[in-house]
C-alpha cells in the first residue's frame, strides 16, 4: 500500500501576485486518510481547486495515479477518479436524492448515453444501497431542496462515493452540522476510508481527533509540518501559527 | 438511520424484492399515464384540426383559423425557449436569428418555384440578372426542408460551443445572443441584392403544386401540418425531458460546477440543448412564414425575441403544455386588444409579464398546479398535500429555516 495515489512536487499558484500557494510539495499513498489543517487563508481550498483542475498551477505539477493531470479539465479529473465535496452542499436541488445519486453512479458521462442510456439494474441496486448507507430511505423520493443541511452534507458524500472515485477530496463536512451528525459524518468517513483514498480538510478540532490517522498542516500556502495528531499539536510552530491566530481560527469554526 | 458501511451484496437481497415490487407497480402505471397523456395530445390535435376550425368559419370568424394556425406555429418556437431556458436555465434573447433563418429558407424555396430561366420579381430592380450562388441550392426541396431543420441547428451549435466552451453564462449569455441578433439583422437588412433587405421575401404569391400558397387548399394544409409538427415537437420535448437527460438538463440549471466535478461535460449538453431549440425555432419560422405570407429582417426583431420568452413566463416554465397555451393566449390577446383599441397592446403586454414576474412566477400552468390544487382543497376543506411530515410542513420555525437557510453560493 505504499504506492502513491497523489503526488504535488513544487507546486505554486500566484493569483495577480499573491501566492496562494508557494512551493507546496504533498504527497498521498494509495488507501490513505489525510487530514489537512491551517487557518483562514493557508491555501486548503486552493489546493483542492488545483488538485481538482478548476485552477491552474502557475508553476509545479500533480500527479495522479501516475499520470500527471496537467491539460485536464474538472470533468476529465473528475473522470479519471477524483471526486470532491464542497464546503456548503452541492446537490441538485430540484432532483431527488435518488436521481441525484443516479446521475453520479452513471458510468458513461457522455450526451449519447443521457439521451438513449437507462439506468442498469446493477446502478439501480447501487443507488439503493447507497440511500441506506447515507440514511435517506423515506426521503429518497422526495426533492433533495426540502432536506436538511445535514442530510444534504451526506447526500453530497454519497453522491462522491456513487461516483467511485479512488481518491475523495472533502472540504470541511461538518461545518454547520451538530455534534451528533458530525460524529455521524465522521463514521461515514472512516467507513469509506477502507476502500478509498481520502483528503480532509477540516477546521472542528474534535472532528480532526476522532477521524486523523495523519494531519496535514498547511500555513501561507505551503507545508509546515506533517505528522500524527499528537505530534502536530505539539509542534511548536504549529503552536505559534495556531495561537498567534487564535482569533481567526474562533471565527471559522 | 444506518449509517454503518454496509456491503452491498448483505441487502441486496431485500433490495432485489424492492426493485421487482417497485417495477412491477411503476412500469404500467408508467405507460398508462404516457397512453393517457398520448390520448389527449391526440384528441386536442384532432379538436384543432376538425372541430376548432368550422365553428370560427361557421361564426363568420374565418380569418382566425389562419391566426390559430400562425400562433400554433409559433408554440413550436416557444417549446424550444422552454426546452433551453425553462428547463435548462439558459436565457435566450436571440431566437429570432433561428426563426428567421428557418423562414427565409423556406421563403427562398417558394420564391423558385418559377418557369426556367425565370428569376423572383424583386431582383430585377436591383439589376441582378444571375441567380446568386446562396440561392442555388434553394431549388431542391429535400435541401430546404433539410435548411429549416438544420441551418439554425448548426449556426446554434457553432455560436453555442463558442460561448459555452468559455463558460460565459446567465446575462452575459442573454446579452451575447441579443448582439448575434443585432448582426444578423443589420446582415439581412444591408442585403438587397441577395434577398430583397428590408423588404424581405413574400411567399404569398408565390406558388407550389400549381396553386398560390396563400390559397385555401393550401393554407389547410399548412395549418394541418403545423399542428403535426407541433405535437411532434411536443413529443420531442417531452422525451427530452424525461428520464436521464431531463435530469441532467435539470442538474445544469441547478449546479453546473457540481456536474462537472462528477464527470459530466456541461458544455456538450447546453450546445445539444440550444441547437435542438434552434432547430425547434426554424421549423416555427418557416411555418409562420408561408401562413402570415412574409418574411422580413423584422423577425429579427428584438422585442419579438423577447416576446417568445415572455410567452413561456406567462404559460409557466417548465412545463411544456405552458409553452404551447402562453403563446396562445398571449398572442390572441395581441390580436383581439389591438382590433379594439390599436395602441394599448404593449401596455397590456408590459403590464402582463409583471404580473407574470411578481404574482405568478410560475406562470399559469405552474399557478394552477400549486396553488390552484391548494385554493380548491381548502375550498373543500382539506387539507393541504404534504411532502414530508405535518410537523415538519406545518411548523413555522422549519418552514422559515427552509426558505432561509438553503444553499448558499458561497463557493461557487
Amino acid at each position: 500500500m505504499s504506492e502513491k495515489i497523489l503526488q504535488i512536487e513544487n507546486l505554486t499558484v500566484n493569483f495577480d501576485g499573491f501566492r496562494a500557494l508557494n512551493n507546496l510539495n504533498f504527497s498521498l499513498d494509495t488507501g490513505e486518510l489525510r487530514v489537512i489543517i491551517g487557518p483562514n487563508g493557508a491555501g486548503k481550498t486552493t489546493f483542492l481547486d488545483v488538485i481538482t483542475g478548476k485552477t491552474k498551477p502557475t508553476t509545479g505539477q500533480v500527479t495522479f495515479k501516475g499520470k500527471s493531470i496537467k491539460g485536464n479539465v474538472e470533468y476529465q479529473i473528475a473522470r479519471l477518479g477524483v471526486g470532491r465535496k464542497f464546503q456548503t452542499p452541492r446537490i441538485y436541488l430540484n432532483l431527488t436524492p435518488r436521481e441525484n445519486l443516479e446521475l453520479s453512479c452513471n458510468r458513461y458521462k457522455n450526451v449519447w448515453n443521457a439521451l438513449f442510456g437507462k439506468p442498469s439494474s446493477a446502478e439501480r441496486r447501487t443507488v439503493a444501497g447507497l440511500i441506506e448507507t447515507i440514511g435517506l430511505e423515506t426521503k429518497a423520493d422526495l426533492k433533495a431542496a426540502l432536506l436538511s443541511h445535514g442530510e444534504k452534507q451526506r447526500l453530497e458524500i454519497g453522491m462522491l462515493v456513487a461516483q467511485s472515485p479512488d481518491l475523495l477530496l472533502v472540504d470541511e463536512p461538518v461545518a454547520g452540522l451538530t455534534d451528533e451528525e458530525t460524529e455521524n459524518v465522521g463514521n461515514l468517513l472512516l467507513a469509506l476510508a477502507e476502500s478509498h483514498s481520502i483528503i480532509v480538510i477540516e477546521h472542528d478540532m474534535e472532528f480532526v481527533r476522532q477521524i486523523a490517522r495523519k494531519v496535514t498542516v498547511l500555513h501561507q500556502g505551503t507545508v509546515l509540518c506533517e505528522g500524527s495528531m499528537d505530534e502536530v499539536q505539539n509542534d511548536p510552530r504549529v503552536i505559534e501559527v495556531y495561537l498567534g491566530k487564535q482569533e481567526d481560527d474562533h471565527a471559522a469554526a | 438511520m444506518i449509517l454503518a458501511h454496509r456491503s452491498l451484496e448483505a441487502g441486496s437481497l431485500q433490495l432485489e424484492i424492492k426493485l421487482v415490487d417497485a417495477l412491477i407497480q411503476s412500469k404500467p402505471k408508467a405507460r398508462q399515464r404516457l397512453l393517457l397523456e398520448a390520448g389527449i395530445v391526440a384528441a386536442i390535435a384532432l379538436l384543432l384540426l376538425f372541430v376548432i376550425p368550422p365553428i370560427l368559419v361557421g361564426s363568420g370568424q374565418g380569418f382566425r383559423v389562419n391566426l390559430l394556425g400562425r400562433y400554433l406555429a409559433l408554440a413550436i418556437a416557444a417549446l424550444g425557449i422552454d426546452l433551453i431556458w425553462g428547463f435548462t436555465g439558459i436565457l435566450s434573447l436571440g431566437h429570432g436569428v433561428f426563426f428567421a433563418l428557418g423562414g427565409y429558407s423556406l421563403a427562398m424555396f417558394l420564391l423558385l418555384q418559377l418557369p426556367d430561366g425565370q428569376l423572383p420579381d424583386f431582383f430585377s430592380p436591383y439589376g441582378v440578372t444571375e441567380l446568386p450562388w446562396l440561392w442555388q441550392p434553394f431549388y431542391s426541396l429535400p435541401f430546404t426542408l433539410f435548411a429549416i431543420v438544420f441551418i439554425p441547428t448548426i449556426v446554434a451549435a457553432i455560436l453555442g460551443y463558442l460561448v459555452f466552451r468559455n463558460r460565459i453564462r446567465g446575462v452575459y449569455f442573454s446579452i451575447l445572443t441579443q448582439a448575434a441578433l443585432i448582426v444578423f439583422f443589420n446582415f439581412f437588412n444591408g442585403q438587397q441584392k441577395l434577398i430583397n433587405g428590408t423588404n424581405g421575401l413574400k411567399t404569398d404569391t408565390a406558388t407550389i403544386f400549381g396553386q398560390t400558397v396563400s390559397s385555401p387548399p393550401i393554407q389547410a394544409f399548412l395549418y394541418t401540418l403545423t399542428i403535426l409538427l407541433l405535437v411532434g415537437g411536443y413529443a420531442l420535448s417531452r422525451w427530452l425531458t424525461s428520464g436521464r437527460s431531463g435530469r441532467l438538463l435539470v442538474a445544469v440549471r441547478d449546479d453546473e460546477a457540481r456536474m462537472r466535478f462528477s464527470g459530466y461535460d456541461p458544455t456538450m449538453f447546453k450546445v445539444l440543448v440550444f441547437a435542438i431549440s434552434a432547430g425547434l425555432a426554424g421549423i416555427a419560422g418557416a411555418l409562420y412564414t408561408v401562413q402570415s405570407g412574409i418574411i422580413t429582417p423584422q423577425a429579427m426583431n428584438i422585442a419579438f425575441s423577447i416576446e417568445m420568452v415572455i410567452w413561456v413566463a406567462v404559460g409557466g416554465r417548465a412545463t411544456i403544455v405552458g409553452a404551447i397555451l402562453g403563446t396562445l393566449i398571449v398572442n390572441f390577446a395581441k390580436s383581439i386588444l389591438s382590433e379594439q383599441y390599436a395602441q394599448i397592446w404593449y401596455f397590456f403586454q408590459g403590464g402582463l409579464f409583471l404580473i407574470v414576474v411578481t404574482v405568478l412566477p410560475g406562470g399559469i400552468l405552474g399557478w394552477l398546479r400549486e396553488d390552484g390544487v391548494r385554493l380548491v382543497r381548502s375550498q373543500i376543506n382539506k387539507r393541504r398535500p404534504l411532502q414530508t411530515y405535518p410537523s415538519l410542513e406545518e411548523d413555522p420555525d422549519v418552514q422559515y429555516e427552509r426558505k432561509n437557510l438553503t444553499n448558499r453560493e458561497s463557493d461557487r
